[in-house]
């Protein structure tokens, strides 16, 4: 029998979720995670291409056929060790990398039907070895010396400082908020991405030696300079994209209208999901609409359902095909009950002698030609204004540079709108012995992405230290 | 973890200083300047300007009203006990600058975030002239330290017991009247801030406010401070907290303000009643 024949028949082996009309209420995890007997199966079903496709998907190039293979042969803290040689937060990324457009998107047999489920199986064998494995650290190279300060605790940080005290340097990260994490603790919610799991892979760190100093603003609190001074050989710089965009139409300052960032902080980072039992509050609309169709914006009307809305609407100014969100979001988010307005945008907001959110004005929108992104740009339909009834919106309409740090920040060199310029090969920047990388430097981007650059900086930073800038 | 080094009640015990030990933070910080802080795992992360920093000790000063959950709770900390987060300094610090005649205008306790300012600007030079305002004798707060701080100090009091019989703006209307006046500086309550500002308009001084709206992070992530100054929006944590007075639309930070009222009440009903029966 050819290998072909033998491997056709086995399904893409479907994930375990929790049903929709009770997770629309509840914020524990929605998929369940494979079994060991499903994963098993579902590695089985990987080819082993001998020019795989999928690893030139994966923008860390992760050695997939390899993990892969070794979930096959049972050998489960053997592969997440594997995944670790090019990847250090596997169970998150398992979780949220768009890998239809990315790894699955390259697979062989997602020209024929259905890839292989490379994300669940990293997720899976990341659970495994988190929950079950040995809990063995990697191993240390000798002690340099040398001290590297971390700035931000996302994703991008977080990879820079593993990569770095592996090597042997001393490294601390400094983050302004009061929990290490990035997006990965405020933003992405628990349902999508337990918040044990954050702090599991930041305990990891700890254990190998990265010091975290959270509550640190740097620019404010101290400045680039003053860590130099400190004695700090080398500076990393991953603070995102954390400014929140308006749409700057009127009414946008009524009581009811949040940004993403303000709605998802509270109820993330502050747990207000939980209120009373955490004290800081979050508005619970019957009636919310959140404006925009990333993945921040299915994250914000997965919460409001959460939360209790009786109705939750996306409005997206262009069509189905061009939501940026991963499609397991947007599935998920549809089952959920919440509805999709698209080629539809807001106006003006409406609202109370109190100050407070009543409906918001709308216009629909057709596609023209194509804009600068390629995609084809969405054009008012003169006469198709509507009212829509609401109480709360969320605008997740992007988001921008912040800046605190860099506008403190002498020698450091920005684009037109705010963010750091960095090598794309070394993540260097116009200041010497700094570093940038991930969201600060391409604009809000991917979990992934902030990570490989976080690993190009590190090998960099290892040069500059061993050898010179 | 940020320990109180002092704690002392002001005005029958609404009012609440709490000194504590923020290196980092001390160094930094000027006049003006907040920060955020969150007592514990649960709790909110609540914004304060800082009243005063002892740089070489160490020590931040704040001093803050007792107005919901979680000013309730900061005041049952007590001296040796510990903040387990504290974030600053935040906000632009205030514009100094020696201009001539200067007015300070402060009421409850927003006479606890003028007092540095004040203190500066005479530092920098300025005649400084203050007229500080509250409910009655009992609720006025650093008198001493704001008289130190000016060459003239007028009270007032809204029921007469002490210092003038009335408002902070008629005061300043007689000042306005009698003087020629740079600034005025107002910082208080948002309607004393509001009648300040739309007095010292018809004056033509230059009036600087500091506004107070809920904050959750005070970096410029959140956009929940957002204000309206001159019809344009900006983020007071990160483009203020002082603003021109004569811009604000302070109808519209009176509306945002109430954001929360219902859920606040609940949780300080609640945690009075739990402290309640934690005495009982
Ligand atoms: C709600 C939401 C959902 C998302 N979903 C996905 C998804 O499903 N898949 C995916 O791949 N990507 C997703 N993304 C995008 C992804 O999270 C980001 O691209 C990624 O987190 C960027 O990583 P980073 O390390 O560059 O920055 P961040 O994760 O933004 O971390 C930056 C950190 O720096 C800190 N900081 C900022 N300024 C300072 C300062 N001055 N001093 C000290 N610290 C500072 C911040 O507090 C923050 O903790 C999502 C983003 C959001 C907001
Ligand atoms: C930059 C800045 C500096 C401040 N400085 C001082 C100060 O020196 N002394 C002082 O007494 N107060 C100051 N305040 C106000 C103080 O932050 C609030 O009184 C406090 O947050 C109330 O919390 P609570 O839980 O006790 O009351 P709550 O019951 O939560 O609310 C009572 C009132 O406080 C307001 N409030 C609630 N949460 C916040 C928040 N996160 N941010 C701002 N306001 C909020 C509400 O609008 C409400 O009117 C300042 C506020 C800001 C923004
Ligand atoms: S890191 Fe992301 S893109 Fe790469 S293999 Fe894993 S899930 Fe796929
Ligand atoms: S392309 Fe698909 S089948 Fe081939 S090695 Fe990668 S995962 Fe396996
Ligand atoms: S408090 Fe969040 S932007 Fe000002």
């Amino acid at each position: 029998m050819s290998e072909k024949e033998k491997k056709k028949p086995v399904p893409r082996q479907p994930m375990p979720e929790q049903e929709a009309d009770i997770r629309r209420r509840n914020f524990d995890e929605v998929p369940i995670g494979y079994t060991e007997e499903a994963a098993v199966i579902e590695a089985g079903r990987c080819l082993q291409c001998k020019k795989p496709g999928c690893v030139e998907g994966c923008p860390v190039g992760v050695n997939i056929p390899e993990f892969i293979q070794l979930i096959a042969d049972k050998d489960f803290t053997g592969a997440a060790r594997n995944l670790w040689t090019k990847n250090s937060l596997p169970a998150v990324c398992g979780r949220v990398c768009p890998q239809e457009i990315q790894c699955e998107g390259k697979c062989i047999l997602a020209k024929k039907g259905d890839p292989v489920a490379i994300g669940n199986l990293e997720r899976f064998a990341a659970d495994y070895e988190r929950t079950q494995g040995t809990g063995a650290l990697p191993p240390r190279q000798d002690l340099t010396g040398k001290k590297i300060a971390v700035v931000g605790s996302g994703p991008s940080g977080l990879t820079v400082a593993g990569d770095l005290i592996a090597k042997g340097h001393d490294v601390t990260i400094l983050e302004a908020f009061h929990k290490p994490g990035g997006v990965l603790v405020y933003g992405i919610p628990e349902f999508r991405l337990p918040k044990d799991i954050v702090a599991q892979e930041v305990g990891f760190l700890e254990r190998q030696g990265v010091k975290i100093k959270c509550n640190a603003v740097v620019g404010s609190t101290v400045s680039l300079d003053e860590l130099f001074e400190e004695g700090y050989d080398a500076i990393y710089i991953g603070v995102g994209a954390g400014l929140p965009r308006f749409m700057n139409i009127p009414g946008e300052n009524l009581v009811g209208i949040l940004s993403a960032n303000e709605y998802l902080t509270r109820a993330n980072l502050m747990k207000a999901y939980r209120y009373p039992e955490y004290d800081t509050p979050i508005p619970k609309g019957k009636n919310v609409v959140v404006l925009g169709a990333g993945n921040v914006a299915m994250d914000a009307a997965r919460t409001a359902m959460r939360l209790g809305a009786e109705s939750v609407k996306i409005v997206y100014r262009r069509s189905r095909d061009e939501m940026p969100a991963r499609n397991a979001e947007i599935h998920h988010a549809e089952e959920e009950g919440i509805e999709l307005f698209l080629l539809t945008t807001p106006t003006q907001y409406l609202g109370n002698a109190k100050g407070r959110l009543t409906g918001m004005e709308c216009i629909k929108m057709e596609l023209g030609e194509p804009d600068d992104s390629g995609r084809r740009r969405p054009v008012p339909v003169e006469g198709s204004e509507f009212e829509m009834d609401c109480d709360m919106v969320v605008v997740a309409v992007g988001s921008g540079a912040n800046p605190i740090l860099t506008n403190t920040t002498d020698g450091l060199s920005l684009n037109p709108w705010g963010y750091i310029v960095a090598d794309e090969e070394t993540g260097k920047t116009t200041k010497k012995a700094v570093w940038a990388g991930g969201d600060i430097v391409t604009g809000a981007a991917t979990v992934i992405l902030a990570m490989g650059a976080g690993r190009k900086a590190a090998d960099s930073i290892h040069d500059y230290l061993t050898i010179g800038w | 973890m940020f320990k109180i080094v002092k704690r002392e009640e002001m005005a029958n015990g609404t009012v609440i200083l709490n000194e504590i030990e923020a290196p980092l933070i001390a160094k930094k910080a000027k006049p003006g300047q907040f920060v955020i802080l969150k007592a514990n795992e649960k709790g909110e992360r609540v914004p304060l300007t800082m009243a005063d920093t002892d740089p070489e000790k160490g020590t931040i000063t704040i001093i803050y009203m007792v107005v919901g959950k979680s000013t309730a709770l900061f005041k049952s900390l007590d001296e040796g006990d510990e903040y387990l987060d504290i974030i600053g300094p935040l906000g632009k610090p205030t514009h100094l600058e020696k201009l001539g005649t200067v007015v300070c205008v402060g009421g409850g306790t927003g006479v606890a975030v003028l007092h540095p300012i004040t203190r500066a600007l005479k530092e920098v030079g300025n005649n400084v002239i203050s007229i500080v305002g509250s409910r009655n004798k009992d609720l006025l707060i650093l008198e001493k330290q704001m008289e130190a701080a000016s060459h003239k100090l007028h009270i007032c009091t809204d029921d007469g017991s002490y210092g003038h019989h009335g408002f902070v703006t008629d005061v300043l209307t007689t000042v306005l009247e009698n003087q020629k006046i740079d600034l005025v500086v107002a910082i208080g309550p948002v309607p004393m801030m509001k009648f300040v500002s739309k007095l010292t308009k018809d004056f033509n001084v230059p009036t600087m406010v500091s506004l107070n709206p809920i904050m959750v992070d005070g970096t410029g992530m959140c956009g929940g401070c957002r204000v309206s100054v001159g019809g344009e929006t900006k983020f007071a944590c990160v483009d203020g907290p002082e603003f021109d007075g004569h811009k604000v639309d302070f109808d519209e930070l009176m509306l945002r303000l109430q954001a929360y009222t219902e859920e606040e009440k609940r949780c300080y009903d609640e945690f009075c009643k739990i402290e309640q029966m934690k005495k009982a």
